[in-house]
C-alpha cells in the first residue's frame, strides 16, 4: 500500500516531480565531477608539475655531509664522490616505484671547451636524455633529461644516447660561437670531440653548460660507471605532521606510524626508499617544489570541495522550496492520513519517502552526466581523462539522502504543525 | 451503555465560544442529527467528537475513554480505531483506485485486506466501481467510496460532516438508505446537517444555537 501511495504521489505530481529530480541532477552531477576531479586532481597536478622540474635529488651520502657542513664551498670536496651508475635501475624496484615518473643520473665535470671562438672552461653534464631499459621488475622504463626538462626550447636535435653529441647552453653556445652542427672538443681527464646537436635556452644557470650523454661525459671525466647526483620527479602525497616527523627521524614512529608513513606517497619516505637500493646515497627533497605542490593541491581540492558545497546547498534550497509547496498544496490529503489514523512519522515518511525516490533517480541521473562532465573538465583542463572513482557513487548517495533530507526539514516542520480539522476543511 | 458522553465541553478561542458548556450523550446504536445554523459551533463539536480537536474545558467520553485530555498522537490511535469519518467533500486520494481508497484506511489501522475492502464497496454498492479512480465515479459514487472507508474499521462511531451537501436528491436517497441500513445493523452514527430531511430520519436531532444546545428533539 505504502509503494503504491508513493508511485501514485509521484505520477500524480509529474511536473513537480521533474523538477526536484532535476535539481537534484544538477547538484549530484556538479558533486560527481567535482569528487572524481578531487580524488584524481592530485595525480593530475602533480603530473602537471612535474613537468617544472625534480622534486628530489639523490647524492652520495658523503658529499651530502661535506654540502651540509661547507655549503657551496664544498662544491669540489662533493665532486670526488659519487654513486653506481649500475644500481640506477633499483629506483624502480622501491615500493613507490611507479609514482618515480622521470629521474636521470647527472655526472658533473668542469672541462676545457674548445669552439670556433676559442677555448673556455665550462661545466659539463652527462645526462641520460632519452634512455629505454627493462627495470629489474620488468618494467620497461624510458626516461631522461627530454621528459624532465620540457620547458626548454631547443634548436636542433637532442643528442642519442650512444653517440659523441651534446647539446650546449644557449649562453656557452654564443661564447663559443657554435652553431647546431658544429664540432667541439671537450677535455678534462681525457680529450672527446663531440658535435653540437642542438642548443638549448633553460632560462637558468644551464645556459652556460654543455649537456652531453652521461657514457661521453665518464669517458671526458674518467669515471667509466659513476654518477655525481640523481634528478628525480615523483608523483608525491602532500606532507603532513606524521611526514615532516618521519623526515626528521623515522625511528621515531611507532611501528603503525612508520608502516603508514612508508606506504604512503610522501616525498620523505621515498626519499626513504630510495636510501635504502642505492648504496651510500642520500636522497633529498628539493622543499620549494614538494611544498608548492603540496600548496596547489591542498588549494585546488579546497576549490572543488567548496563548489561541490555550494552546488549542493542550492539543490537542498531548491528540494527545500519544492517539498514545502507540495506539502501546502496537498494539506487535505495530508489532513484525511491523519484523519484515518496515520501519525504524523506516517506522513512524514511517506512525503520524504517520495522526496528520496525522486531525488535518488535525479542523483543517479546527474551521476552519469557528471561523469561525462569530469572527463569535459579532465580533458580540457588536463589533457587526459579523470579516473572514476569507486567512492564516489556511494558518496554521492550518502550526500544526495542527506541533502534530500536537509531539504525536506522545514517541509516536515510545516507538516507537523498541520491540524487536520483545518487541512480538512481547506 | 453510552457510546460518547460530553460533560461540560467548551471550546474557547480567546473571547469566540465556538462551543460553551455542552451537555450531551450517544447510546450504542443510536442515529443522531445536530443541526445549525453556520457560526453554530456543529463543526467545532464534530472535531471534538472525531478526537481531531480537543476542548478548552470538560470530558468527552468516547466508548468509556475520557479523550479530552489526550495528547496529539493517543488522539490519533483513538480515532484510528474508534470512529469512522465521512466528509461532504469526500477527500479521497485522487491517485487511488475506490477500493485502494478504502484500503489506506485498513494500512493505517492494522493491514490490507483487499478482499474485505471490496467487500465493504459492495455493502455500498460499488463492487463493480472498485478499479475506478475517484475522477472517474459521480459525487454520490465518490461519498459512498467514502462510507466504506469508514466503515473498513468496524468503528465504534461513525461521524457523517453534511454527506449529503453535496449530492443531488437521487444520491441523497442512496446515502441516507445506506445509513438507514447501518442504523439498523446496531452502527451508532452522528450526522452533522443542515438538511432537515436528513435529520427528521434520524432517532434525535441535537441544536446547536451560538454555541450551546438549545434543544434535543426526538424523531420517533
Amino acid at each position: 500500500m505504502f509503494l503504491r501511495m508513493l508511485t501514485g504521489a509521484i505520477s500524480r505530481q509529474k511536473a513537480r516531480a521533474l523538477t526536484i529530480a532535476l535539481a537534484m541532477a544538477l547538484g549530484a552531477s556538479l558533486a560527481t565531477s567535482m569528487l572524481n576531479v578531487m580524488l584524481d586532481v592530485g595525480d593530475k597536478v602533480n603530473q602537471e608539475l612535474k613537468a617544472y622540474g625534480a622534486n628530489l635529488t639523490v647524492v652520495p651520502r658523503s658529499a651530502s655531509i661535506m654540502g651540509d657542513l661547507y655549503g657551496d664551498a664544498g662544491g669540489n670536496r662533493k665532486a670526488e664522490k659519487f654513486l653506481a651508475e649500475d644500481e640506477l635501475p633499483k629506483l624502480k624496484t622501491i615500493f613507490w616505484a611507479f609514482n618515480i615518473v622521470d629521474y636521470t643520473p647527472y655526472l658533473d665535470v668542469t672541462a676545457s671547451v674548445t669552439g670556433p671562438k676559442g677555448t673556455f672552461d665550462a661545466p659539463v653534464s652527462g645526462v641520460w636524455f632519452d634512455r629505454r631499459f627493462d627495470a629489474p621488475t620488468g618494467e620497461a622504463v624510458e626516461t631522461g633529461v627530454i621528459r624532465m626538462k620540457s620547458w626548454w626550447r631547443l634548436e636542433g636535435d637532442w643528442p642519442a644516447e650512444d653517440a659523441s653529441q651534446c647539446v650546449v647552453g644557449a649562453n656557452l653556445a654564443s661564447k663559443l660561437g657554435v652553431v647546431v652542427g658544429d664540432t667541439l672538443n671537450a677535455a678534462a681527464k681525457k680529450s672527446e670531440t663531440v658535435t653540437a646537436s642542438g642548443i638549448f635556452h633553460s632560462g637558468g644557470d644551464e645556459d652556460d653548460a654543455l649537456f652531453a650523454p652521461l657514457a661521453v661525459a665518464q669517458r671526458i671525466a674518467g669515471k667509466p660507471g659513476l654518477v655525481s647526483r640523481i634528478e628525480v620527479s615523483a608523483l608525491t602525497t602532500p606532507e603532513n605532521e606524521l611526514a615532516r616527523r618521519a623526515a626528521q627521524n623515522p625511528n621515531s614512529l611507532s611501528r603503525h606510524e612508520w608502516d603508514t608513513w612508508y606506504c604512503t606517497a610522501y616525498i620523505s619516505s621515498i626519499a626513504y626508499q630510495i636510501e635504502e637500493v642505492v648504496t651510500g646515497a642520500r636522497a633529498k627533497p628539493v622543499l620549494s617544489v614538494a611544498e608548492g605542490e603540496g600548496a596547489i593541491l591542498r588549494k585546488t581540492q579546497l576549490l572543488m570541495l567548496l563548489l561541490t558545497v555550494l552546488c549542493l546547498a542550492c539543490s537542498a534550497l531548491a528540494i527545500s522550496n519544492l517539498v514545502t509547496a507540495s506539502v501546502m498544496e496537498r494539506g487535505a490529503e495530508i489532513g484525511l492520513l491523519e484523519a484515518v489514523g496515520a501519525s504524523r512519522f506516517d506522513v512524514s515518511a511517506l512525503i520524504l519517502a517520495e522526496a528520496l525516490v525522486t531525488t535518488l533517480t535525479g542523483g543517479a541521473v546527474g551521476y552519469f552526466a557528471g561523469r561525462v562532465f569530469a572527463q569535459i573538465i579532465g580533458r580540457s583542463v588536463f589533457g587526459s581523462p579523470i579516473n572514476s572513482n569507486a567512492l564516489v557513487p556511494p558518496l554521492v548517495a550518502v550526500l544526495v539522502t542527506a541533502v534530500t533530507i536537509a531539504g525536506s526539514l522545514p517541509a516536515i516542520r510545516l507538516l507537523m504543525s498541520m491540524k487536520p480539522a483545518e487541512t480538512l476543511r481547506g | 451503555m453510552d457510546i460518547l458522553k460530553l460533560a461540560n465541553v467548551s471550546k474557547i478561542y480567546g473571547s469566540v465560544k465556538a462551543l460553551y458548556e455542552a451537555n450531551m450523550s450517544v447510546a450504542g446504536g443510536e442515529w443522531l442529527a445536530i443541526m445549525g445554523p453556520s457560526g453554530s459551533g456543529k463543526t467545532t463539536m464534530m472535531n471534538i467528537i472525531g478526537c481531531m480537536d480537543r476542548p478548552t474545558s470538560g470530558s468527552v467520553l468516547l466508548d468509556g475513554t475520557d479523550v479530552s485530555g489526550l495528547s496529539a498522537p493517543e488522539l490519533t490511535h483513538i480515532r484510528r480505531d474508534k470512529i469512522g469519518l465521512i466528509f461532504q467533500q469526500f477527500h479521497l486520494i485522487s491517485y487511488l483506485t475506490a477500493v485502494e481508497n478504502v484500503m489506506v484506511a485498513q494500512y493505517y489501522h492494522s493491514m490490507t485486506d483487499e478482499g474485505e475492502a471490496l467487500r465493504a464497496l459492495a455493502r455500498v454498492g460499488l463492487e463493480d466501481r472498485a478499479g475506478h479512480l475517484p475522477r472517474q465515479l459521480s459525487g454520490g459514487e465518490q461519498q459512498r467510496v467514502c462510507i466504506a472507508r469508514a466503515l473498513i474499521n468496524y468503528p465504534k462511531l461513525i461521524l457523517a460532516d453534511e454527506p449529503t451537501g453535496n449530492l443531488d436528491e437521487t444520491n441523497e436517497g442512496i446515502v441516507i438508505d445506506i445509513f438507514r441500513r447501518l442504523h439498523g445493523e446496531g452502527s451508532s452514527i452522528i450526522v452533522v446537517t443542515h438538511d432537515p430531511e436528513v435529520a427528521e430520519v434520524t432517532d434525535r436531532t441535537v441544536f446547536l444555537e451560538h454555541g450551546r444546545i438549545a434543544k434535543t428533539v426526538s424523531n420517533r
